[in-house]
């Protein structure tokens, strides 16, 4: 199965033209297509795992160039005595076409984390499909909705499996497409067709980033797409480190995009204005992780690109860092459960950043992994209670649904738990995983980042959770338990965020995921993976009870300075500020986009009137007199000539010639066999 | 085996396809020439054929078989649309791409 991997990105592209042509005749409106085809891609990709993991551990690549192996003793290039090597990634691949000496391929390359990616993603889609067929049921246009759910898998799973940049390129594309039909899925209320256009030129900014980086690496690395080659190329010193940074530069713009993170975030929580399912699919499984991806694929452009070894500040971690805090912040002042849900995820995603701006690979994407199974379970459950309370206002419309919803009540807490990094769920394990990693490459101001971040997630988790679940409900009808389409994915999820963090349980001769996932570039850059630290995960627990303690007292309880807001004026300056997300949208739209209308539009008026216009008309003064002359002597009387002379030449020789053109079939059929008559006579006399 | 006979006789169908295809006004009998000529040429195809004792002749044969009567389906479908339009076929009376 992991030769033919192909098939699984496969699938759900059939099934998106299945359902587009024949979807509206079907009994279940094309959802049964979908969820078939995610169905057997995801059996398929449970294969890819069984075989995965069955791969015996013996591939040594090549060693590291010594360019490389200079970086700093930091890195500690791996002991000389290692007994085991890594799972040899498995390549198929087909040529596209050639150009010149260039051979473009496409196909799939299947290593640990892309068989990780195809199997979350395959599973978070297939819930989603599920869930989808109640939530969206009656929709004016379902048929549509599946049919997108379908393209936005593919684009993932293309991506994830892709062995070339430039099928990675077609991937991410499919998904900022299909991102932008699915938030603006209802695109009647002007609102929803605004967040699908923000989205879409947000991460659009970003993906020029993505065009230039991918330019720079396919001219560096010798005019070629791949991209272990590539990896491997950026590793070994072979292309100059300027060239590095610039591409690993360029890369990151694309990352700060598609991954929402700081300043170019803006874009993820209005896109909430999407269908619930579709919340929960982009930011569990695709599109978000994207980013995250991307760089986790491309690691040997980052790791020496911004010389992640040596322990110091690096754009990557520093965009990590400060999106935890920043998003965490916001996720306080949130009333829609959806946009706290959504902050939070802009924060965790800062997270997965931050550890491979760290080094901490291993936790970065273990963390993308629980992160997509808690994620997707918690923004499901907010379809859930927004599926019974027809609002997504805690505030206004929520609160005392424990009782009515048992099911989405628990787990949903369980999902909360899982964020907050409670012990023994998944969120807990990969989280203490990257704060070990900062730690132990030296980066201790990113574990302090880490460690606030990690109080904040629990303390807004327990407030939303709060104002959701407890105290009396606001709302108005009866709320009631969603149907078994909806809580059955629930339920999935929930066994999954409780689980999914042991596959790296900490034990003698465990920790699984991180030899399953280890890959190349992994092993030629001495990436560590590093050893569970009983200290530091203490810390992080500690972080996330106090959180959730901080969180009840303050928001169940009313311990603490309550109305703050009215008393201090520095306080609501703050609110206000935090209320009005730090004014980036103003400075995107009115300060960036308003200067360039506005200010620099002018200046430029004025210097295209005053300057340009100057040299223009003295370039105009000059070339009208060369001219003049070019007119009067060379085209009147030379070029004219020869031009008018042709035309006289075809006229005269068109209306002798006009006498054969009879219009009359047999006449020309005479003038064909006289010809060939003619040509055969010449051909028996001359030759 | 005689190679003349055959060719004698191409060669008079062949004379026979010219003289319609110059001399008819009927726009069905010039293309019922046209297939004279054709087959003319076949005959000489598989004569030749015969003689080197090889297939290929004939296989060609067929070939130009296959693609008259392609071409003859073409031509019918534009002679009837001409006698839609003139209510004549006669070859002479259609000059509308006269120069």
């Amino acid at each position: 199965m992991l030769e033919n991997a192909w098939i699984i990105p496969a699938l759900p592209v059939t099934s998106f033209f299945l359902i587009l042509f024949f979807g509206k005749r079907l009994p279940g409106k094309g959802h049964e297509l979908g969820i078939a085809a995610v169905g057997i891609a995801f059996i398929l990709s449970c294969v890819c795992v069984s075989q995965w993991v069955a791969k015996p551990a013996d591939y040594h690549p090549p060693a590291a160039h010594e360019a490389s192996a200079t970086t700093g003793e930091a890195s500690a290039a791996p002991e000389g005595g290692e007994e085991e090597g890594i799972r040899q990634p498995v390549v198929h691949e087909v040529t596209w076409f050639e150009t010149g000496d260039t051979t473009v391929k496409v196909g799939t390359h299947m290593d640990g984390l892309a068989v990780m990616l195809v199997f979350t993603v395959t599973l978070i889609s297939l819930l989603v499909h599920i869930f989808s067929t109640n939530y969206m049921h009656g929709d004016r246009r379902y048929t549509h909705f599946f049919a997108a759910l379908s393209l936005f898998t593919a684009g993932m799973l293309i991506m994830v499996t892709s062995s070339t940049t430039l099928l990675l390129l077609v991937g991410w594309e499919m998904m900022g497409l299909c991102s932008f039909m699915l938030i603006g899925h209802w695109w009647e209320e002007q609102k929803n067709s605004d967040a699908a256009l923000k989205a879409f030129f947000t991460t659009r900014t970003g993906d020029i980033g993505l065009l230039v980086g991918l330019s720079i690496l396919f001219v560096a690395a010798g005019n070629t797409f791949e991209i272990s080659t590539i990896n491997s190329k950026a590793l070994s010193g072979d292309i100059a480190h300027g060239v590095v940074l610039a591409a690993a530069a360029a890369l990151l713009c694309a990352v700060i995009g598609k991954s929402a993170q700081f300043p170019l975030h803006t874009w993820l929580p209005d896109a909430m204005a999407g269908p619930t399912p579709v919340s929960a699919l982009i930011h569990a499984a695709t599109m978000v992780v994207a980013g995250v991806y991307l760089v986790a694929r491309l690691y040997g452009v980052f790791w020496s690109g911004f010389s992640i070894a040596n322990g110091t500040v690096n754009p990557l971690a520093a965009v990590g860092g400060i999106t935890i805090i920043i998003a965490a912040l916001l996720a306080f002042v949130q009333s829609d459960i959806k946009k706290v849900l959504a902050y939070s995820t802009v924060s965790q995603l800062g997270y997965m950043v931050m550890a491979l701006g760290v080094g901490a690979w291993t936790a970065g994407i273990f963390h993308l992994f629980t992160h997509a199974m808690f994620k997707g379970l918690l923004f499901l459950g907010a379809g859930s209670v927004s599926h019974a309370v027809h609002s997504f206002d805690m505030k206004k419309d929520m609160g005392g649904l424990k009782k009515h919803m048992p099911v989405t009540f628990w787990t949903f807490v369980i999902g909360s738990l899982a964020l907050a990094g409670i012990p023994p769920l998944a969120g807990f394990w990969s989280k203490d995983e990257i704060l070990v990693g900062a730690s132990e490459n030296g980066y201790k101001f990113f574990l302090i980042v880490g460690l606030v971040g990690a109080f904040m997630t629990a303390c807004y988790m327990t407030r939303c959770v709060y104002l959701t679940f407890f105290g009396e409900y606001r709302g108005h009808g009866h709320p009631h338990e969603s149907p078994i389409a909806i809580t059955a994915p629930l339920v999935v999820l929930g066994v999954m965020a409780v689980v999914a963090g042991w596959v790296n349980f900490p034990a003698h001769a465990a920790e699984w995921f991180g030899k399953w996932t280890e890959n190349e570039v992994f092993a030629v850059a001495g990436v560590q993976s590093h050893k569970f630290a009983p200290g530091l995960a203490f810390a992080g627990f500690l972080m996330g009870v106090g959180g959730i303690a901080a969180g009840w007292a303050y928001y169940a309880r009313n311990w603490g300075p309550h109305r703050l807001t009215e008393r201090s004026k520095p306080a609501l300056r703050g609110y206000v500020f935090l209320e009005n997300k730090y004014y980036l949208d103003y400075i995107e739209t009115d300060l960036v986009v308003g200067s360039i209308k506005g200010p620099i539009a002018r200046g430029a008026y004025w210097i295209n009137q005053q300057i340009l216009d100057a040299v223009v008309n003295g370039a105009a003064t000059v070339s009208r007199a060369v001219a003049r002359f070019t007119y009067d002597y060379i085209d009147q009387k030379g070029v004219d000539g020869i031009v008018n002379g042709a035309g006289v030449g075809a006229e005269e020789g068109g209306s002798v010639l006009r006498v054969l053109q009879t219009g009359r079939v047999q006449q020309y059929a005479a003038f064909l066999f006289g010809g060939v008559v003619l040509l055969g006579g010449a051909l028996i006399l001359f030759a | 085996m005689y190679l003349n006979q055959f060719l004698f006789l191409a060669a008079f169908l062949f004379c026979v396809g010219v003289y319609g295809v110059l001399a008819r006004k009927n726009g069905v009998l010039v293309l019922m020439s046209v297939e004279l000529i054709l087959n003319a040429v076949n005959v000489n195809l598989v004569a030749f054929g015969a003689f080197h004792n090889t297939v290929v002749g004939q296989v060609f044969a067929l070939f130009v078989i296959a693609i008259a009567a392609a071409e003859v389906g073409v031509g019918l479908a534009i002679v009837l649309l001409i006698y839609r339009n003139k209510h004549s076929i006669d070859l002479s009376e259609v000059d509308i791409m006269k120069g």
